[in-house]
């Protein structure tokens, strides 16, 4: 624990020197990228737990990385819109202001994410496979359409003016943040018995797994990420609307952990990078070739091909580790059945 | 605007809106007779869906988009013979060509209905169910954004198949497509009806559907039962994307997304397998979505959700679906 906490502290310092770092020498088109990609890591870690360790397909995503974000916006940016009361402009002036009001307001976006994800857990998660994935997109489409009613906060136009807080420094803090203890908890009694469940859910309860109280628990963790990524997100957009956190959205973040391989963490981590660098890349062949949109098919057809001849994804359930990669060295003495 | 004394204690508080904002009995009933047409086409496309899952127990997520090529595969052809100039009125299509375009899209449904059964969910079949639905959410992107790069995004109109006008029936008026949009959906649910209790095939269908595997044992080609699930549902869908559009000429490659995802919920809700269900379904969420739409027309997008929440809550089994199979 001692040990865990050391690193966290070393680690969340190499962030801070490396936001010097990218923020000095490295173009802004490159550090946006890099941090698009801490939040995407953010996402699927957060996914993994519920998706991947857990087993329970939630396509709801989206909808927590909503709450977080609009929550969490609530509180850093001035709100303008028109009351019709007393038929003027109002402007409420946020209740944290400054770099170190973000925290609080992340947290805060996380906590109402993570509120949410109880609600909807709670009753949803009796369901099963792809009945829970259809109502967990019903929950994120219900999300979309209550802030699209929501005219305080800008309603079907979006949000404008988020204050740019989100920066290297932050977004790879929390990405360390969700990757420790995304680890331990793999390695903890819970995340074992998390496993269990997605094995056999029966199996597991009759071994004295309480099922329902571990997925709901895995459930809101989750959630709670995701509403972090969505504070962090929409900090770094600066601008947030109900469409940017659409039912494609959660497709992107379930591709990014089915490419990486359905529970393994650092398959979610490698899932999330490439997916995110790889339509920057490919915005460059797009438009060479001419053909716009040809990025999302690419998309489309590596999920089917990847499920048709490689369902586990592309690291199965192993853990990308030092040890994994020396096995795989030519001439190494390490050889299978050893670890 | 003062508040009309006494009105919430003599009627309750869920009507004070209804007198408030002056709907009245009439226009709920208008809003019924929309939904019948509304719900007519979920119901049309809800079918392939509970006929799909029937079989396979497959979320097929690519059925809305099904829906929508049904639209373009009349849109093109029609573009092509003439029918939509560039510029000047468009001319009015005859009817026997409207029935060649109905035609021609159900054929290209129906082939591309199987061709995905094929190639995509054919050598999923003994995987798991998630590698088989995280397929299906494959194919439509790919259908969707496919779709987007072959038509483009931008809204296309549709051919004139008939001149809308609105058509009184005692308390209601209501457009002669959405007459049209009923009448056909009642007699290809006739249709559908007679074929899958009627006729061989689709004693075939309803033996796969009940036991796939003791309906290979006794002899009947699961395979080709299935392409022809495939490509009956695909049918009944591509009709209700050629209606829709001759009702709203509004054609986009993303159409198929909200309308697929309703289509499903319309299943989930009259009971998933179950084809009466579907009808039944589909017709319920139009009717509810147009009623709530009455005050608020974002909100009655949230309708369907709400509704399908609650049917997975309360009575998963849907309306009229069996209960007691392992399905939730």
């Amino acid at each position: 624990m001692a040990r865990m906490f050391g690193i966290l502290i070393v680690a969340i310092a190499v962030t801070f020197g490396l936001n010097w770092l990218l923020d000095s020498f490295v173009d802004d088109y490159v550090v946006r990228i890099i941090n698009l990609c801490g939040i995407s890591i953010i996402l699927a870690v957060s996914l993994n737990v519920i998706n991947g360790l857990c087993g329970q397909f939630s396509l709801g995503h989206a909808g927590f990385m909503a709450i977080g974000a609009y929550v969490s916006a609530y509180f850093t940016t001035t709100l303008r819109y028109f009351d019709e009361a007393q038929a003027k402009y109002v402007a409420i002036e946020p209740v944290f202001a400054g770099q170190w009001g973000f925290v609080p307001a992340l947290l805060a976006g996380g906590l109402a994410a993570a509120a949410a994800g109880a609600v909807v857990g709670i009753p949803t998660l009796r369901l099963k496979g792809d009945y829970l994935a259809i109502a967990t997109l019903g929950f994120g489409e219900i999300v979309t359409i209550m802030i699209t009613n929501f005219e305080k906060v800008g309603g079907a136009n979006g949000l404008p003016g988020l204050p740019a807080y989100s920066n290297t420094f932050w977004i790879y803090s929390f990405v360390v943040l969700v990757v420790m203890l995304s680890w331990a908890l793999q390695r903890s009694t819970f995340g074992r018995a998390l496993i269990a469940i997605r094995e056999n859910e029966l199996a597991a309860e009759v071994m004295g797994i309480p099922a329902s109280r571990l997925k709901v628990t895995a459930f809101i963790y989750g959630a709670f990420f995701a509403g972090v990524a969505g504070g962090l997100l929409g900090h770094l957009l600066q601008t947030i609307s109900p469409a940017t956190f659409n039912f494609m959205k959660s497709i992107e973040v379930v591709v990014m952990l089915v490419l990486g391989g359905l529970g393994s963490m650092t398959g979610a981590i490698v899932g999330a990078i490439v997916l995110t660098v790889l339509p920057e890349a490919l915005r460059d062949v797009e438009s060479s070739v001419g053909l716009p949109g040809i990025r999302m098919v690419v998309y489309a057809l590596v999920l089917i091909l990847l499920m048709i001849f490689r369902p586990q994804g592309v690291f199965g359930q192993k853990e990308l580790s030092l040890k994994l990669l020396r096995r795989l060295m030519p001439g190494s003495k390490d050889k299978e059945g050893e670890a | 605007m003062p508040e009309p004394v006494g009105s919430g204690i003599l009627f309750g508080a869920p009507v004070l809106p209804l007198l408030d904002s002056g709907v009245t009995f009439e226009a709920i009933l208008q809003q019924v007779a929309n939904g019948i047409a509304k719900g007519s086409v979920y119901a049309l496309i809800a079918v392939g869906y509970t006929m799909v899952y029937g079989v396979l127990q497959l979320i097929n997520f690519a059925h809305g988009e099904v829906y929508m090529l049904g639209a373009y595969a009349s849109y093109y052809p029609a573009k092509w013979l003439g029918y939509m100039p560039d510029a000047g009125e468009k001319p009015k299509v005859p009817l026997v060509l409207i029935a060649g375009l109905f035609v021609a899209s159900m054929a290209f449904c129906a082939t591309l209905g199987m061709l995905i059964e094929r190639l995509a969910y054919r050598p999923l079949r003994n995987s798991s169910r998630l590698a088989a639905l995280i397929t299906a959410i494959g194919v439509s992107l790919l259908l969707q954004n496919g779709g987007q790069m072959l038509f483009g995004a931008d809204p296309k109109g549709f051919p004139r198949f008939m001149d809308q006008e609105s058509v009184s029936l005692g308390p209601v008026a209501l457009a002669n497509t959405k007459i049209v949009i009923i009448a056909v959906t009642a007699v290809m649910m006739t249709g559908l009806h007679l074929f899958v209790q009627k006729t061989k095939p689709g004693a075939a269908m309803r033996a796969c559907s009940y036991d796939m595997r003791t309906a290979r044992l006794m002899g009947i080609n699961v395979d080709r039962t299935i392409a022809l699930t495939f490509a009956t549902g695909s049918i009944m869908a591509s009709v209700g994307g050629v209606l829709v559009a001759m009702d709203q000429p509004r054609l986009t490659p993303l159409m198929g997304l909200l309308m697929g995802l309703k289509a499903f919920v319309a299943a989930v809700l009259g009971g998933i397998g179950s084809i009466p269900g579907a009808v039944l379904g589909g017709l319920t969420l139009g009717v509810a979505e147009s009623v709530v739409g009455t005050w608020s027309t974002t909100y009655s997008e949230a309708v369907a959700f709400v509704i399908l929440i609650l049917v997975l809550l309360v009575k998963p089994s849907g309306l009229l679906g069996k209960s007691g199979r392992e399905k939730v």
